[in-house]
């Protein structure tokens, strides 16, 4: 790569980069050879960085103001919104943020379901994602329970009961997960300590995920492997920050308005009531981001296997590169898994409309039929497809097909016309 | 090199790694222990409840070890119903006998065996609870009938101090 032959021009900046190169990296990301055919679903890495550190800024102030014990939590929020000043703004925008975060990431997971870009030799930053999604859920499940309220404790019971399902050695494992015989103070304060560690274990991987990244360089809309540089990409500074930025200024428009003018409607109710361990609330959802999984969990009637099938649906996700058979990654040239792509789109938004609703009647069949067709989807489906299908001619560059020199410039340019 | 040197350095490996393991682990254990219930949540073990006021057909519900204790003062229509359910309609099978030993009174943990809900008293298409959270039906000796909940509902360790007192734990 051209980073190596890096240097800087001035002589200070020679003697500190020969002792701690942190120049070559700066340059390395200011030129990193981006293709040039990028759209806009691939702006969401930016924002996703935006997210992050947005949690653990308003985080790190929150955490000066709010008091880990199960009589004071739910008070010191009040106090939060109610004393502190703009308390209310930051709390909302910590709360909001994490359902920012986690649309910005289902955006993010489905445009790499989309172009193939957990296919070889991208598996490790694929990897990396899952981790980082699943300590997102941990991250976000523990601080909804932070505020004590109503959904929160009870939020908090449920998804700690879920180990008991472990046999002989769930119940115990239960009790040391509250550090009681229910979830009381010690749970909170664990809890507390966890969710302020797990977004420094994210940052840590994001790092990792990104240097994965600039191994192999990004993947495309067209999927197919690029020269770097070539005529195909661009320096990622100023092409990409730049669309980069415009597209974090329309995600912030969207932020912005749930902070500002819904900032509740993603919450519940019953977590503006302190927490009763004498009580459960008539109906325990969790927040939206974390139906699918719930759906999945009810629809099964045995306890046990609810759960395997709710992790099972997660950690699949980790083993996709070699459940997908194909050869081909972008789905613009693979007519028949872009009719199951958008199948699988539908099937997870109809597991999250159902998860919402009581666990019974035609919502419960329907909740059945749908977490069949999860799985089927990527136990049956994907590794059939890859040898059934009969796919599109592949273009041999970006640029080929757009100047005439591809012999596929027909297939190409028809394909890359419909996508739009 | 020879290989009397090699075996003695495997050795060497061996040993330290063998007491390298035992020494993390004995640090390791503590850090994990400390999470288990402390002393202090052990000390409240056991709470005494005045159920003097409690008439046939009410429920009252008190609080031990942080979770809820019902005690069911039945009527005599609930123990005929409980006792005369056959064992191989039970999903988790108990006699009404075992779980109380005075028919009258049903005392038992407030918790859905399924995800650890409270159930709701009178409701359910057994005359006895219902979990709101995923639907789990208990009859009148608060035995699982229907739903996703594995086992009947617990029956702590109690005893009766007086004729009006029950001590739980």
């Amino acid at each position: 790569m051209s980073d190596h032959d890096y240097r800087p021009k001035s002589k200070v900046g020679q003697w500190f980069n020969d002792r701690l190169p942190l120049l070559t990296l700066a340059n390395h990301l200011t030129d990193y050879p981006t293709p040039k055919n990028l759209n806009y679903w691939w702006t969401f890495g930016g924002i996703l960085t935006f997210c992050l550190i947005t949690q653990i800024v308003t985080g790190l102030t929150l955490a000066m103001h709010y008091i880990a014990h199960a009589d004071m939590a739910f008070e010191s929020v009040e106090h939060i919104m109610r004393d502190v000043n703009y308390g209310w703004l930051i709390r909302y925008i910590h709360a909001n943020g994490a359902s920012m975060f986690f649309l910005a990431v289902y955006i993010h997971i489905f445009r790499s379901l989309f172009y193939g870009s957990y296919k070889s030799p991208r598996e490790i930053i694929w990897i990396l994602g899952i981790i980082i999604y699943l300590l997102m859920m941990a991250a976000a499940f523990m601080g909804y329970v932070l505020p004590w309220g109503q959904m929160s404790f009870w939020g908090a019971t449920v998804i700690t009961n879920l180990f008991s399902a472990i046999p002989l050695v769930g119940e115990g494992i239960v009790t040391w997960l509250w550090g009681g015989y229910s979830v009381d103070n010690p749970t909170l304060t664990r809890f507390f300590t966890l969710h302020y560690l797990i977004p420094f274990l994210i940052l840590g991987l994001v790092v990792l995920h990104i240097w994965a990244l600039h191994v192999p360089g990004n993947n495309n809309p067209v999927g197919i492997d690029i020269k770097k540089p070539s005529k195909d990409t661009v320096p990622f500074h100023p092409y990409i920050v730049i669309k980069d930025g415009f597209a974090l200024l329309m995600f912030m428009i969207v932020f912005a308005f749930f902070v500002f003018y819904a900032p509740n409607i993603l919450g519940h109710a019953d977590n503006y009531i302190e927490a009763n361990p004498m009580v459960t609330p008539a109906h325990i959802v969790p927040e939206w981001y974390l139906l699918p999984f719930y759906a999945i969990l009810r629809s099964v009637p045995d306890k046990l296997l609810g759960v395997v099938a709710m992790l099972s649906a997660i950690l699949i996700l980790a083993v996709l590169p070699w459940l997908d058979t194909s050869k081909i990654r972008s789905a613009v040239f693979r007519p028949l898994y872009k009719q199951f792509y958008w199948i699988l789109v539908a099937d997870v938004l109809i597991l999250g409309y159902v998860g919402a609703m009581p666990a019974e009647g035609l919502y419960l069949l329907i909740a059945r039929v749908a977490t069949a067709y999860y799985f089927l989807h990527f136990l049956v489906i994907l590794p059939v497809l890859g040898f059934k299908e009969k796919t599109l001619p592949v273009p041999l560059s970006i640029t080929e097909p757009v100047l005439g020199g591809s012999p596929n410039l027909a297939a190409a340019r028809n394909k890359e016309s419909k996508i739009e | 090199m020879s290989e009397k040197k090699t075996k003695r350095r495997d050795f060497l490996f061996t040993a330290t790694t063998a007491v390298g393991a035992v020494g993390a682990a004995a640090v390791v254990w503590p850090m994990i222990d400390q999470m288990n219930p402390d002393a202090s949540v052990k000390a409240l073990a056991s709470t005494e409840v005045d159920v003097s006021a409690l008439t046939p057909g009410n429920t009252l519900t008190v609080l031990w070890r942080g979770k809820p204790v019902f005690i069911r003062r039945r009527t005599q229509e609930e123990i005929d119903e409980a006792r005369s359910v056959k064992m191989e309609d039970l999903i988790h099978p108990e006699k009404d006998e075992d779980r109380a030993k005075n028919p009258e009174w049903l005392v038992m943990l407030g918790v859905c065996t399924h995800l650890g809900c409270v159930p709701l008293n009178d409701k359910g298409d057994y005359n006895g609870w219902f979990c709101p959270c995923h639907g789990s039906h208990y009859d009148t000796s608060g035995r699982i009938r229907k739903g996703p909940a594995p086992w009947n509902m617990e029956v702590p360790k109690y005893e009766f101090v007086d004729a009006n007192t029950i001590k739980i734990g």
